[in-house]
């Protein structure tokens, strides 16, 4: 195999384990979406809670510390004692739902029946309370995550494909990162027992049912209130999971709530309310963001496409099929 | 008592549809104006000017803006600050080539070419609505600030991908640049607000404005009626565009004096605070995005001395609490008030039609 080929082969690779990452964000959107109509701007604020609450209980901070201390005159900023992770990140997930139950308890129940962009805009709201209290818990440091992931490069891959390329080239074999790898298989996992729990039990069914119609489900008896609050813990627990991937990666700091930014193009590809099409648009936009800074970068004198392309892509692709690649048709036409 | 109209006839067209047609509102909007022009210039000093006067004035114009487009048109936009970016960008370039042009022209001429552009980032909202035109917004943003970060053209080729202003005059005081006394920019801010404020108001009285809120309320209606929908979201986009632009422009040459483009023209920096504004104000209302704007400034300035002098908190603690607030007050005002202080006031109006008698 030529160099060239080699190269191509390892962009779209990372490629695709980046998008993966996005898929991990957007999936969490695509839930609430489905199930309460809210499109939840707060999703990455959620990842980015997630991530800072979990290196806190971790590292044994005392959340508010700074708040008590500036107030009272106190140092308090340990409890001296470290968490086991598997510990921390069952604390974490119990704090994801009790905030789930908080949300669906102070703020959804006030907007049932409003306009979805009123939902939307209560939820940017959201995410700076969020981030505020996020902040004030557990400071605004940039805090490193580190869960027992192993990252950097992956040496298995490298050694493998280094004798691909063609004798006597200059060819040091593939770059992947093994965090990649694992945040692959662990998306993998996650959207299979999803599946798998919505097809086979009664709350998933109860769950496919309210995303499907809302008063038909009111109807058979199906509790709106406890299918909201589940599927905000459920998308609390995947926010969760993609914080903890994100902040392995990049540290944990404010960035990460951005990342919220960059699952939207994925949305929109995908569609809103298709899980399918969150992954799928999740890994054509890994895909098309590396190709394009990789082979249309150059063009531009300073590159960073990545900011944008994403967004000029879904847009592109916006004019041609309005509702995504696998979402619901929307007949309207004005 | 305060507030009776008992007793104002209208006997004309004319006085029928004024813009205020109380004599009470009329009485309220002269006083202000004359505080406004004659007496706060006499009074004005820099941390005013700086902190508050000026920044209110400007981010009304960019309220107005949006909720001509929002508000009005009920078209979401998430990409105030890539258009604001727009018109302060316009004005350096305009500046740099043609040295000797008057500072008012320049700022309306950003605006136009702003309006343009808002055009252009319009188009995709013949097609898509609601999210995912707030997403296609949002990619203006994106873009928007990549471009005047990237290409070196927009800021001259400099070191440090700064614009700074120079010096530009107004009858011979200088509005722009370090030099310029603080009454001279805050009365040249003023008379472009009102003058904007009131050509607002009036085009959104007129059949323009008519058939933006035709479109929001119900597009496919309006089409049958015979709004066509093109150029009504158009329209909506190119005005609202132009009077962001406009708020860009005197952000860039009277307010900072000098800008880097991801600082300041971000989503968290200028496109959220200014959706803030028009829902704490009130979606839909020229009054609302005057509070909405004045209760934006002032919160953190509030906020900031209650908690940092009064209770003693450092500035890093207090910018997170200001943060959490920031949030939950957006979401007590969509449940409580969804049409915002505007709507406040009006029930306050109400009230004082017969206060202090019980009935």
């Amino acid at each position: 195999m030529s160099v060239e080929l080699l190269n191509f082969i390892e962009t779209v690779l990372n490629g695709l384990m980046s998008g993966v990452m996005y898929s991990l964000v957007a999936l969490g959107f695509v839930l609430i979406f489905k199930a309460s109509g809210v499109f939840n701007f707060a999703q990455g604020v959620f990842a980015l809670f997630a991530a800072l609450t979990l290196v806190g209980y971790q590292t044994g901070q005392v959340p508010f510390a700074h708040l008590i201390n500036e107030l009272f005159g106190t140092n308090y900023h340990n409890w001296y004692a470290s968490m086991p992770n598997f510990l921390a990140i069952l604390l974490t997930m119990v704090t994801m739902i009790a905030l789930a139950w908080i949300i669906e308890r102070l703020v959804l129940k006030h907007l049932v029946n409003q306009d979805p962009i009123i939902l939307f805009m209560a939820t940017i709201g959201l995410a700076f309370a969020l981030e505020g209290v996020g902040d004030l818990m557990w400071g605004s440091d940039v805090k490193v995550l580190d869960v027992g992931i192993p990252s950097g490069g992956s040496v298995w891959l490298e050694e493998a494909t280094i004798g691909l390329a063609a004798e006597g080239s200059d060819y040091y074999g593939m770059y992947v990162d093994v965090l990649n790898i694992w945040a692959t298989v662990i998306a993998v996992i996650l959207v299979v027992s999803l599946a798998l729990f919505s097809q086979y039990t009664k709350t998933g069914r109860a769950l496919r049912a309210v995303a499907d119609d809302h008063q038909a489900a009111l109807s058979v008896g199906i509790s709106l209130r406890s299918i909201w609050i589940l599927v905000w813990a459920i998308s609390g627990f995947i926010a969760m999971v993609a914080g903890i991937m994100w902040g392995t990666e990049s540290g944990v700091q404010f960035s990460l709530s951005l990342i919220a930014l960059k699952a939207l193009p994925v949305l929109i590809l995908g569609g809103f309310t298709s899980i399918p099409g969150a992954i799928i648009g999740g890994l054509l936009i890994g895909v098309g963001e590396k190709l394009a800074e990789i082979y249309i970068g150059g063009y531009f004198e300073t590159g960073a496409l990545e900011n944008w392309f994403a967004y000029v892509m879904a847009l592109v692709f916006l004019l041609f099929r309005p509702q995504g690649l696998f979402g619901d048709k929307i007949i309207e036409r004005v | 008592m305060i507030y009776k109209e008992t007793g104002q006839y209208k006997s004309s067209y004319k006085s029928d549809h004024a813009i205020f047609p109380l004599l009470q509102d009329k009485i309220a909007f002269s006083t202000l104006m004359f505080i406004a022009f004659l007496i706060i210039p006499f009074v004005i000093n820099s941390y005013w000017e700086k902190a508050i006067l000026v920044p209110f004035l400007i981010f009304s114009l960019a309220a107005i803006g949006l909720n001509i487009l929002t508000g009005y048109c009920g078209q979401v936009s998430l990409g105030t600050g890539g258009f604001m970016a727009v018109g302060a960008f316009s004005t350096y370039k305009i500046m740099t080539y043609f040295p000797d042009m008057n500072i008012m022209i320049i700022i309306l001429i950003s605006g136009l070419i702003t309006a343009a552009v808002g055009i252009i980032f319009g188009l995709p909202s013949l097609r898509i609505k609601g999210f995912y035109l707030a997403v296609a917004t949002l990619a203006s943003q994106f873009f928007l600030v990549w471009l005047f970060n990237k290409v070196p053209w927009f800021y001259n080729y400099s070191d440090t991908g700064q614009i700074t202003v120079s010096e530009r005059t107004m009858f011979g005081i200088p509005v722009t640049g370090a030099e310029a006394p603080s009454y001279a920019t805050y009365l040249f801010c003023l008379v472009l607000v009102v003058t904007l404020s009131f050509a607002a108001k009036n085009l959104i009285r007129s059949k323009m404005g008519r058939s933006w809120m035709a479109i929001r309320d119900m597009d496919i209606a309006a089409e049958i009626i015979g709004v066509p929908p093109l150029k009504t979201k158009l329209s909506a986009f190119a005005i609202s565009s132009f009077y962001i632009g406009v708020a860009g422009a005197l952000y860039f040459a009277v307010f900072l004096g000098a800008i880097e483009v991801t600082e300041s023209f971000d989503i968290m920096t200028i496109s959220f605070p200014v959706l803030f504004m028009i829902i704490i104000g009130g979606l839909g209302s020229m009054l609302g995005s005057f509070l909405g704007a004045a209760f934006v400034v002032t919160l953190p300035i509030g906020l900031k001395f209650l908690m940092v002098d009064i209770v003693g908190l450092s500035a890093v603690t207090a910018k997170h609490f200001e943060i959490t607030i920031w949030g939950l007050l957006m979401i007590v005002f969509l449940i409580v008030e969804p049409h915002g202080l505007a709507r406040l006031w009006s029930i306050a109006k109400e009230k004082l039609r017969r206060w202090p008698f019980p009935y």
